[in-house]
């Protein structure tokens, strides 16, 4: 904000297609959240443009950028962003209020992604009675509920120990091979490498882009 | 606004918060219960005050006379001056086209009335017939004095309302001879007077009847007058004022009184009363209203404080809301929806609860100055109305502002 502007990104080129699941890397200050917000359309570009699903987004009025985040997007964020007076299985729920469903399909349906995430036990409890890695698995069943096109996590483990963050990544891995298109911004080699192709970021422009062997969390979890 | 879904998470967010919509409410209930409770003193006031006022004809003039306080013509100060038929018939000639009613008063305090062992000391006064209407006087049975008892002199007289209660017990008392220091009178009707019980222990009594029982020739103690009604009051309360003043320019001239003095000659304008009386309660509603206004902007200020504080309190709920899907607008809806909703319960709230303790203490309130203290109904609820509307517009900017902030901003703010 005001008249000392900093260009964050200084010309990005590249596409993800479906089904793929990319993590973006690079150094603090390298741009990389930027880039996820612009994606996520939290926040906008200066210019250039941007095709989600063949839809131009564009000139976005608060409105209608809503309209596609409820529509296109599930964020997971690092400090997981729960709503803390709502119990987990409402705070999944949401996204499906303001997607207008009904509240019994709505509450069926978020128990299923509960479910999915491994805390249908948990459904009742807020979130400070929740573990760290219980509270991001929670984040990734709201994320889910709405059946995005992609979903855009930054920094998902940042908040959380290894051993936490490797079950959270198993859960987004298994996620990914359903087929949903996974953006993971991070700085943690190991967590990228949990990934199929790592996107190098230094200073606002792409150093590197490569495919990578993805490293399965499972085993990782074992060694 | 009939949004089932809307209400849900709108009651759940209340349930969630029930410090914060606690607060909210108490602000609001308290200035509503503030308010009403202040507003119905101010008619308390009023009844209480008016109801000083009504024992007597509002356009009613009094005259009496007292002690010379100054010198004059000769005539050493601490004469005592008495009026007589002569004075009552000379102002009755000079205006007898505006005046609506009068009478000459002769009375005695402490006159010692019995009825068959029963017995009390009373006020006797001897009136003429218009007398009724100039103390406002209603009876509950038979008649009042009339011309008849005057020209013969009868023996016949009126009681008060209390004197009956006392001397009667509640039984019939119309036909039956009360004894007034000694000698009896036949009772023709017993009256109350609005002024209650002090202008109840009285007993009237035709006037030339009194004069000749207590032996006082033409003697009057005052005389009592009241003026045609006019139009409107400055009318009414300019003949009023010019007949008192020529009343006592006659009466000064005719017992040969300084026109300085101020004591031998007294006259009690009621209609001069009354206005004091508009204008004193004009001030009490005036003071009232000014203070309950005052209460209602406090009031709006606490709400619209507590608004800020929400908004700000659920930034980062508002982008995290955004994020997911959800409209400016729906942000807006959402924050206004419940701070009406709670502002309404709690005005209502406030309502009921100041008109209940109303209704339970108003009864209870023993004072000549606060009598049935009350609240027009329209009045409170529009009160209760401008609040939620000054409380949903004092929210409606910042959840407009909140709902506009980027969601990563909001999403930031920690």
């Amino acid at each position: 904000m005001g008249s000392n502007s900093l260009h964050v990104l200084k010309g990005i080129d590249f596409t993800v297609a479906e089904g793929e699941m990319v993590s973006i890397m690079g150094s603090s200050g390298s741009g990389k959240s930027t880039l996820l917000n612009i994606l996520g359309m939290l926040d906008e570009a200066d210019s250039g443009s941007y095709t989600l699903d063949n839809t131009i987004i564009k000139n976005l009025n608060e409105k209608v950028a809503a309209r596609y985040r409820n529509k296109f997007l599930g964020f997971i964020f690092q400090s997981f962003n729960l709503i803390n007076y709502k119990t987990a299985v409402d705070n999944v729920a949401m996204p499906l209020y303001y997607q207008g469903v009904k509240r019994n399909i709505r509450m069926e349906k978020a128990m299923h992604y509960l479910e999915k995430v491994g805390l249908a036990d948990w459904a009742e409890h807020h979130p400070n009675e929740l573990s760290g890695g219980q509270k991001q698995r929670v984040a990734i069943a709201r994320a889910l509920a709405s059946d995005p096109k992609v979903l855009l996590a930054d920094e998902p483990t940042g908040a959380l120990d290894s051993k936490t963050s490797y079950e959270v990544m198993e859960l987004i891995q298994g996620i990914n091979d359903e087929g949903k298109t996974i953006l993971i911004v991070t700085h943690e080699d190991d967590i990228a490498h949990m990934t199929k192709r790592i996107v190098n970021l230094k200073d606002g422009i792409i150093i590197d882009d490569s495919v990578v062997t993805q490293v399965r969390a499972k085993s990782a979890l074992h060694v | 606004m009939f949004n089932i879904e809307r209400w849900q998470e709108i009651f759940e967010t209340i349930r969630k918060n029930k410090l914060r919509t606690f607060l909210t409410g108490l602000s609001v209930a308290s200035g509503i219960f503030i308010l009403v409770v202040l507003l119905a003193i101010g008619q308390g006031m009023e009844n209480g005050i008016g109801k000083q006022f009504e024992d007597d004809a509002t356009n009613r003039i009094s005259v009496w006379t007292g002690v010379t306080s100054e010198s004059f013509k000769g005539l050493n100060a601490g004469r005592r001056i008495e009026m007589d038929n002569r004075d009552f018939e000379l102002a009755e000639k000079k205006n007898i086209d505006q005046l609506e009613y009068k009478s000459g008063v002769y009375s005695i305090w402490g006159g010692l009335t019995s009825y068959k062992g029963e017995s009390g000391s009373y006020r006797i006064e001897g009136v003429r017939g218009d007398y009724q209407f100039l103390e406002n006087e209603t009876l509950t049975s038979g008649r009042f004095i009339n011309q008849s008892d005057l020209d013969n002199f009868e023996k016949v007289t009126v009681l008060g309302q209390r004197v009956f209660l006392d001397l009667f017990k509640g039984k019939q008392a119309t036909g039956e001879y009360v004894e007034i220091s000694g000698i009896k009178f036949k009772v023709v009707g017993v009256y109350t007077d609005p002024g209650g019980e002090r202008e109840e222990t009285r007993l009237f009594i035709p006037l030339t009847t009194a004069q000749r029982v207590y032996n006082a020739g033409d003697k009057l103690r005052s005389m009592a007058f009241s003026l045609e009604k006019q139009d409107n009051f400055e009318d009414a309360m300019a003949a009023s004022v010019a007949f008192s003043a020529q009343l006592e320019a006659d009466l000064k001239q005719k017992h040969i009184i300084a026109p300085t003095d101020k004591r031998a000659v007294q006259i009690n304008n009621s209609l001069e009363n009354a206005k004091r009386f508009y204008d004193l309660i004009w001030m009490i509603r005036a003071f009232f209203w000014g203070v309950g206004i005052c209460t209602i902007i406090a009031g709006v200020v606490g709400v619209s404080n507590i608004m800020l504080i929400i908004v700000k309190e659920r930034t980062k709920e508002i982008g995290i809301r955004k994020a997911i899907g959800a409209q400016p607008i729906s942000i807006i809806g959402m924050i206004l929806h419940e701070s009406i909703f709670v502002t309404a319960i709690a005005g209502f709230g406030g309502l009921i609860t100041s008109l209940f303790l109303l209704e339970m203490v108003g009864p209870l309130i023993e004072s000549e100055y606060l009598l049935n203290p009350s609240v027009d109904f329209g009045v409170a609820i529009t009160t209760v109305i401008i609040l939620i509307v000054a409380g949903a517009l004092a929210g409606f900017f910042p959840a407009r502002r909140a709902a506009n902030i980027k969601p990563i901003v909001a999403l930031r703010d920690e």
